[in-house]
């Protein structure tokens, strides 16, 4: 199986591991993956603004380039590209008069109408690779971790590009469960983590983390997953300033679910750039076990 | 000479007449639109040298007049079509009707840096320009590009941090500046595009090992005596030197020739 792969910009630098973590695990899988060509910002957070077309001129031309590849299928891994490129594409697709105001401008490229399908990677291992498949595959089962799949905003508002119903998080948790993992489902798990308020409002940004990462901790989990690199920041990479700043009390390891899939299906630990996680990432799944021998 | 300027003038009237306005004989003109106003030029002459003919000066905004230094970028409309194009006045051809001007500068922001202190981290060129971040991918930079330079390409690579990608990508800009001035989010694409090969070069590219051992031969004084022995000849003996110099024949097979002499080696 191949697959159109658009990456993101933040996959390719503070959130490599995002990154890597998925194409071993792919590789793993027998999928073949193809980058594609040319790809340039998703527009990084849709506009709510009705008239201002020019910020789907970004994520529409990511759109044509797989359409000029032949694909009908976009997979993205980043939370925030899956949802500001498949809300183009809704526009694309139906809304005539967007859709041609778009294409007139745009006319250096071919016209496109929403011919091509954005489809996150948890949606893609669900209907094209299947969970009994992947819990044949796994080969190191993440026996005794116990995970929090952390959905925040983007994966599932609107409705409309949705991975699945808001208040439902049954890809990660099926996903988890196939890999060996206790899922401790928490009731912060559609919260916003923060975003960009930690630009400009971090007291504000922090207690929001805060109040996930004890959520999580006090629904019986150990860890927390996420397909979000602005989740992961918020949550993961500001730990240390809220456990210093007394906002928690334990420290929950913060995993891209890319990785925790990698480890289960016995990818080498360096091809998931653990260096780019806080260190107690690393050493919770040493503690349960979970590596392959180096 | 008088009579045939005077027929030139009788077939091809409203010629516009600059200090060098010479048309030869038979020689067609078409017309072009300069700043809005019209002047009949002979085709096949470039637009840089049509605006002469009309009477233009080029003080500045004319440099090498070979395509390569990027002084004189040209934006041009043809009648009744809405599409811009975008070229070298010393490179593009005039065609009848063109709606021609000149931008041989647009202000642009320039940062400061010490290229031996900011390192190769895509981080540096995003704190020296944040307004990286303003592009919306409209394209309009690559569509201005009079050297097919795909400036939203190298754009994109310099946010994914990919500073080897967006220098090769830049490679054949020549900084006219004609995507600054065509861009929303007022972004100086060239310069930022001059940075990362910049660091490309200082940080990223191998180094050329046989130029540092080269370098050292000449330091080690391996070549003075040789200097020395050339710089107290005279003339006749130098040009004597140089014609009977021992020279590697014409299209002869890479790697097969060896001079003679090889104590310089």
């Amino acid at each position: 199986m191949k697959i159109s792969y658009y990456p993101g910009c933040t996959l390719k630098t503070k959130a490599g591991n995002l990154e890597t973590a998925a194409l071993a695990s792919l590789l793993a899988l027998g999928i073949e993956v193809e980058e594609i060509d040319r790809w340039n910002c998703c527009g990084a957070v849709f506009s709510l603004t009705a008239d201002d077309l020019i910020h789907q001129v970004g994520p529409v031309r990511n759109l044509i380039r797989a359409k000029e590849q032949g694909a009908n299928k976009l997979v993205t891994l980043c939370s925030m590209c899956y949802n500001t490129l498949a809300r183009a594409n809704l526009i694309m697709k139906n809304d005539p008069v967007k859709r041609d105001t778009i294409n007139r401008f745009m006319d250096d490229e071919i016209d496109y109408a929403g011919e091509v399908e954005v489809v996150h990677l948890l949606t893609f291992l669900d209907q094209e690779v299947g969970w009994e498949r992947i819990r044949e595959m796994v080969k190191v089962p993440l026996e005794g971790l116990r995970i929090a799949p952390y959905y925040g905003c983007t994966l599932q508002r609107p409705a409309d590009v949705g991975i699945e119903p808001f208040g439902s998080f049954s890809l990660m948790t099926r996903l988890f469960e196939s890999l060996g993992a206790t899922v401790m489902p928490f009731a912060a798990a559609d919260k916003c983590c923060g975003s960009y308020q930690i630009l400009n409002g971090e007291d504000g940004a922090q207690s929001t983390a805060a109040t996930i990462l004890k959520s999580a901790a006090e629904a019986g989990a150990e860890a927390l997953a996420t397909s979000c690199p602005l989740c992961e920041y918020n949550l993961g990479k500001q730990q240390g300033k809220l456990l210093e700043n007394g906002l928690i009390g334990t420290t929950v390891p913060t995993y891209y679910f890319t990785q925790l899939l990698a480890i289960a299906l016995g990818v080498a630990p360096e091809s998931c750039r653990f260096d780019l996680n806080d260190g107690a990432a690393l050493d919770l799944l040493k503690n349960k076990n979970c590596l392959v021998a180096a | 000479m008088c009579d045939a300027e005077k027929k030139t003038t009788q077939k091809t009237p409203r010629v516009a007449t600059g200090d060098r306005a010479i048309l030869p004989e038979g020689a067609k003109t078409i017309p072009v639109y300069i700043m809005g106003k019209r002047y009949d030029v002979p085709e096949t002459l470039t637009i840089m040298k049509a605006m002469e003919f009309a009477g233009f000066k080029f003080l500045r905004g004319a440099g090498c007049r070979g395509g390569i230094c990027g002084a004189c970028p040209t934006v041009y409309r043809m009648a009744g079509d809405y599409k811009l194009h975008f070229g070298l006045a010393c490179q593009t051809v005039v065609e009848a009707d063109m709606y021609l001007a000149q931008i041989p500068f647009f202000p642009a922001n320039r940062a400061s840096y010490k290229i031996d202190e900011i390192g190769a981290a895509a981080e540096a060129i995003h704190a020296l320009y944040p307004e990286l971040f303003r592009c919306v991918a409209c394209n309009l930079c690559t569509k201005a590009c009079p050297m097919d330079v795909d400036v939203l390409g190298y754009i994109s690579a310099l946010k994914q941090g990919n500073i080897k990608k967006a220098a090769e990508l830049s490679f054949d800009c020549i900084q006219c500046g004609l995507c600054a001035s065509r861009c929303m989010g007022e972004i100086p694409q060239y310069h930022i595009a001059q940075l990362a090969r910049r660091v490309y070069g200082r940080y990223i590219q191998p180094r050329a090992e046989h130029l540092q051992t080269r370098v050292k031969e000449i330091e080690s004084g391996k070549y003075d005596a040789m200097l020395q022995e050339l710089s107290a000849m005279g003339r006749e003996e130098l040009e004597k030197c140089y014609v009977e110099r021992e020279r590697e024949p014409d299209l002869s097979t890479l790697g097969t020739w060896q001079p003679k002499e090889t104590q310089y080696l």
